[in-house]
């Protein structure tokens, strides 16, 4: 009887569990699934309100298609994000990593004070600095230039992934070192054949954390690149969606954003154990 | 992110000028890292405050008026009230942020089945570009083209689509509603992470005691809790200060230059009045905020006393 009563109340526990997770879950996930799937749906429906999400006269890519008639078109700033993003990944992993590596590894002149430094920029918002670094970049001949974008948003990541990158390799044991010394590795063959393998983790998190801050960064583009060519997608979306080619054409702006989703959740979806992984870090340090 | 913590270098008893030798190469090392440092962030830092002195036209020669932005800042009541509906908004969408992320976070803290699937999907919204998640909300709530207002109408909600956009009210209240979606799930991340440090066998022990899960909450959940809320939070409230995106996306600043954020008139001075030097008096002020608060989260994340 007392077995049967506490049956039931783990079944209605467990229901009731799972009632409120799919709830939520729908929740979190409608405003993605009925963006993706309005974006399927002929120019002239696209207009209407999406009720019901998905297309009803007729499955159609159109709204990708009139995407690239704006402006430069959409390709053009599509471009442009994956070469900013792409750079900023490359770069700031082999900034950090060899950063990394060096205060772990080395004690030098200033160290400490080159770490607390680095990390202490964290502290200011780089949006107080925007018109400063519109005017070095302007000195260095990186006005207006996608490298100088990439330049900013490496820095921007860089007390993150260097304070990842230094714990990283703070973890691999010093006799693994020693050991390749005796064999005659110098430092730079240690540093690749050796230690990277083992710091490996560390290296998608600031990768993956990289990707998502410079395809996502939206003020420092829209202030530092002034000409149509080099905008990235989130500024081109904003000055579609804002009228300035005309009349709002509300489907190409579903699927704008959905180009501009897609890869991030992909990307979260593949590697989302690291993603977790540079979360923690920040968390419980 | 939070401690600074060094570790000690390797200090193996070899001959003194072969051992220093090596090291200094270390430098070598993490020289780019403190150029980029040092061009693009150092050095505009200085910028900003030396701007911050003078009358700095876009085009044309500055000149130096010492501390007239900062008078001129005293006077200026738009900016004293962007501040005060960047505080605003920042305490109401801190405590809206934490009533869903708290509750999901206590959610999916334990290992049952399919959790892991809810916690993606509450996250998946986190891993979205703030412009994106703007963009996207934009349309949702147009009048003419979106979801909500037709679909209260359809549903017979309301008399005639109703503009969302046109009023404070609605205005504010749909950019918490967006950011809330777009950030619980990151907020709720944190958090699982402090609660499943609270070790086991001390909340067993309390029921053993006797004490109501209400009572666990409050005297063992939230004490050991406390930095990881303290990180949670100032995120959030550093976060929130900084709102631009979002109110310039789908507000434009409306309705009626209502939801200007701190960040936004900054945006405004510097780059549509192309007033250089007293944006830079503006970005010091928000600059002091911001550090005062880091100092705040340094404070509040200390290590407890006598625990390591």
């Amino acid at each position: 009887m007392a077995e049967a009563m506490s049956q039931n109340r783990k079944a209605a526990f467990s229901l009731a569990r799972h009632s409120t997770g799919i709830i939520a879950s729908v929740l979190f996930l409608a405003p993605i699934v009925w963006t993706v799937l309005s974006t399927f749906k002929p120019a002239q429906e696209a207009r209407q309100p999406p009720l019901p999400p998905w297309p009803t006269t007729g499955f159609s890519i159109e709204n990708y298609e009139t995407l690239n008639s704006f402006g430069d078109g959409l390709w053009v700033s599509a471009q442009n994000s994956i070469y900013v993003s792409v750079m900023t990944v490359l770069l700031s992993v082999l900034v950090s990593v060899l950063a990394g590596y060096g205060f772990s590894r080395f004690r030098f002149p200033f160290r400490d004070f080159f770490f607390i430094l680095i990390l202490s920029t964290i502290m200011i918002p780089f949006q107080s600095i925007l018109t400063p670094i519109f005017l070095v970049l302007t000195k260095l001949g990186l006005h207006n230039t996608l490298t100088g974008l990439v330049c900013v948003y490496v820095t921007l990541q860089l007390p993150f992934s260097i304070f990842m990158m230094r714990n990283a390799f703070d973890a691999v044991p010093r006799e693994i070192e020693e050991a390749a010394r005796m064999d005659g590795a110098n430092n730079v063959t240690m540093l690749v054949k050796v230690m990277l393998p083992l710091v490996w983790p560390g290296v998608v998190t600031i990768a993956l954390f990289a990707f998502l801050g410079a395809w996502n960064e939206f003020l420092a583009a829209l202030v530092l690149m002034t000409d149509q060519s080099k905008f990235t997608l989130p500024v081109m979306m904003t000055a579609l969606q804002s009228g300035r080619f005309g009349a709002i054409d509300w489907g190409a702006v579903q699927a704008g954003v959905t180009v501009m989703m897609v890869p991030c959740l992909i990307l979260f979806l593949a590697l989302q154990r690291f993603y977790i992984r540079g979360l923690m870090a920040g968390a419980v340090k | 992110m939070a401690s600074i913590t060094t570790t000690s270098a390797p200090a193996r008893a070899r001959t003194r000028t072969g051992v220093s030798r090596r090291q200094w190469v270390g430098l070598l090392y993490v020289l780019p890292a403190v150029a980029f440092v040092t061009v693009f962030f150092v050095i505009p830092l200085g910028m900003t405050a030396w701007m911050s002195l003078n009358n700095w036209p876009l085009m044309g020669e500055h000149s130096f008026i010492g501390l007239d932005n900062y008078v001129a800042i005293l006077r200026d009541t738009r900016f004293w009230n962007a501040l005060r509906f960047t505080f605003y908004y920042t305490v109401i969408v801190t405590i809206a942020i934490f009533a869903v992320a708290f509750p999901l976070a206590i959610f999916i803290e334990k290992p049952r089945p399919l959790t892991n699937l809810y916690r993606t999907a509450f996250f998946m919204p986190a891993v979205v570009g703030f412009a994106s998640a703007s963009l996207l909300w934009s349309w949702l709530l147009n009048v003419d083209s979106g979801l909500f207002s037709p679909a209260a109408y359809d549903l017979g909600l309301t008399e005639k689509k109703v503009n969302l956009l046109a009023t404070f009210q609605p205005a504010f209240w749909s950019i918490i509603a967006m950011v809330v979606w777009k950030v619980a799930g990151f907020t709720m991340i944190i958090l699982m992470t402090g609660l499943q440090s609270i070790p086991q066998d001390l909340q067993e022990a309390a029921v053993i005691d006797g004490a109501g899960p209400f009572a666990r909450f409050r005297a063992i959940t939230l004490p050991l809790m406390r930095r990881t809320l303290a990180l949670a939070l100032i995120l959030s409230v550093a976060g929130s200060i900084l709102a631009f995106d979002q109110f310039y996306i789908i507000l434009r600043g409306g309705p009626r230059n209502q939801t200007l954020t701190a960040v936004y008139w900054i945006f405004n001075q510097s780059f549509v009045s192309f007033k250089l030097g007293y944006g830079a008096a503006l970005s010091m002020v928000l600059l002091v905020i911001l550090v005062a608060l880091s100092l705040i989260q340094l404070w509040l994340l200390r290590k407890p006393e006598g625990l390591d």
